[in-house]
């Protein structure tokens, strides 16, 4: 099992065309990675986690199932952030319910404050996957699904990335994280899956892809 | 009354021009003639036949067959709206949304200006009642279309916006918002122009009509402010209904935006 003992997201069955039925357990604080070609099924699996596709099966938050609560409230606190981002505005503050809390987040990942003044449309993909970290980190998840969440930065940007990722799960925080790069999914993850045809398989300690 | 009935004659010399038309397009080789003879065959075996079918019908003056008549006026403008949209939703529903937003603000529309305002006498009569519903559905049925296409392109193109916002907790209604409106007001915005140039640039079909029939341009102006104000009236509340229901269609229970429920894209 994972570091913590408390069971955070329990999921039965789920099931969807393109996913075999498959169980999956994750701890509070613990971050398992979910590695696999292209296609194979991960970004459908993470959607339907958080009910943004038809799916079926049994899944849980610490203990309230998913049906009995309404679907903005099971996304709030299961967020996930998708390899690449939406954006509803022309300005990235546009973005934030309260800019001045990003801010602070923003420098951590090593953006400037100024870029809430700035126009999506400019944005390279590395600021932009920064952003949307952030605007994810302010819902205050208690479960974070994340879809190559570096695949577009530096190593240096991606070592803070990880770090406030480590910092969230020391909160208690537990995340699945879909990666193409063993070596963040042998840093970052204590469990670690392989994805291949729709088929979620476990791999042995110390597997990579 | 001054007015002048129209001999076959008269109408043979005005399609005169078609057939010079036609020979224009043969001579430059645009390869319309034959499309443009054919149209104007249609339009007029379509309208003699409209004009028997009417005869027939103020002469009946029955409120069962006025009904028929509306009803199958509405099905055409059903079909004509579905015929516009690029993009389609599965089965019946791309059919049912339109014609039933049009039927509702058709129907409603017009036995409001028939009863109220029109007065005629018995309420159905035919004579009023079918021009009155056909001018309401033809400006309905612009509205109604241009708003569901509006809305079903931008739910596409707009996609990782929307679920962008569903992700981090948005309710659909939040998400969908803007790309409901701007339906909104693509359904609009034709009646809304077509209001402010009313007379300045164009004068009305219905105005002209009037007058060419020897009413006075005072009576006419304010029949056709009537019907201005009925159109602009069903054009609204079919457009507001038809984009409500299709952005319900679009969403689900679980307020995730149903893409799926789209045919592919026709070509």
């Amino acid at each position: 099992m994972g570091l913590g003992e408390r069971l955070v997201l329990k999921i039965r069955h789920l099931e969807r065309p393109g996913i075999a039925p498959l169980d999956l357990d994750l701890a509070e604080g613990e971050c398992i990675a979910i590695g696999g070609p292209s296609g194979a099924g991960k970004s459908l699996l993470l959607r339907s986690i958080v009910d943004l596709d038809p799916n079926e099966g049994d899944v849980s938050l610490e203990g309230r199932a998913r049906d009995a609560m309404p679907a903005p409230e099971w996304r709030h606190r299961i967020v996930y952030v998708p390899a690449e981002a939406g954006w509803w505005a022309d300005r990235v503050a546009s973005h934030f319910d309260d800019p001045a809390l990003a801010a602070p987040l923003m420098v951590r990942l090593g953006l400037t404050a100024d870029a809430l003044d700035w126009q999506v449309a400019r944005l390279s993909t590395g600021e932009k996957q920064r952003l949307a970290m952030v605007r994810a980190f302010l819902t205050a998840p208690r479960v974070m699904l994340l879809d190559e969440p570096t695949s577009g930065l530096d190593p240096e940007a991606t070592a803070k990335v990880e770090a406030l990722l480590h910092e969230r799960r020391r909160e208690g925080v537990a995340m699945m994280l879909v990666t193409h790069d063993a070596d963040q999914a042998a840093r970052m993850a204590s469990r670690h899956f392989q994805m291949a045809a729709g088929v979620l398989k476990a791999m042995g300690p110390g597997a990579g892809s | 009354m001054i007015f002048i009935t129209l001999s076959y004659w008269d109408i043979a010399i005005a399609g005169l021009l078609l057939i010079f038309n036609a020979g224009l397009s043969m001579a430059f080789q645009l390869g319309l003639g034959q499309r443009l003879l054919i149209a104007a065959t249609r339009m007029v075996v379509q309208l003699t036949m409209v004009g028997l079918v009417l005869k027939a019908l103020f002469a009946l003056a029955s409120p069962l067959l006025t009904a028929l008549a509306a009803f199958v006026m509405v099905l055409f403008a059903g079909r004509e709206a579905m015929a516009r949209q690029d993009r389609r939703f599965e089965g019946y529903w791309s059919y049912g949304i339109g014609t039933s937003a049009m039927m509702s603000a058709g129907l409603i529309v017009t036995v409001f200006g028939l009863t109220t305002q029109i007065h005629a006498d018995p309420w159905y009569n035919p004579r009023f009642a079918l021009p009155i519903l056909g001018m309401i559905l033809g400006n309905t049925m612009n509205g109604v279309s241009l708003g569901l296409e509006r809305l079903v392109s931008g739910a596409v193109l707009s996609r990782n916006a929307i679920e962008a916002q569903l992700m981090l907790g948005a309710d659909i209604g939040e998400a969908m918002r803007g790309v409901r409106r701007d339906a909104m007001r693509a359904g609009l915005i034709p009646t809304i122009n077509g209001m402010a140039a009313a007379g300045l640039v164009s004068l009305p079909g219905m105005m002209t009509g009037q007058i060419l029939a020897g009413v006075e341009p005072v009576e006419a102006v304010k029949y056709q402010i009537l019907i201005m104000f009925l159109i602009g009236g069903g054009t609204g509340f079919g457009t507001f209904v038809a984009v409500i229901a299709a952005s319900r269609r679009l969403t689900d229970a679980r307020q995730r935006l149903r893409l799926d429920r789209l045919q592919a894209k026709s070509e």
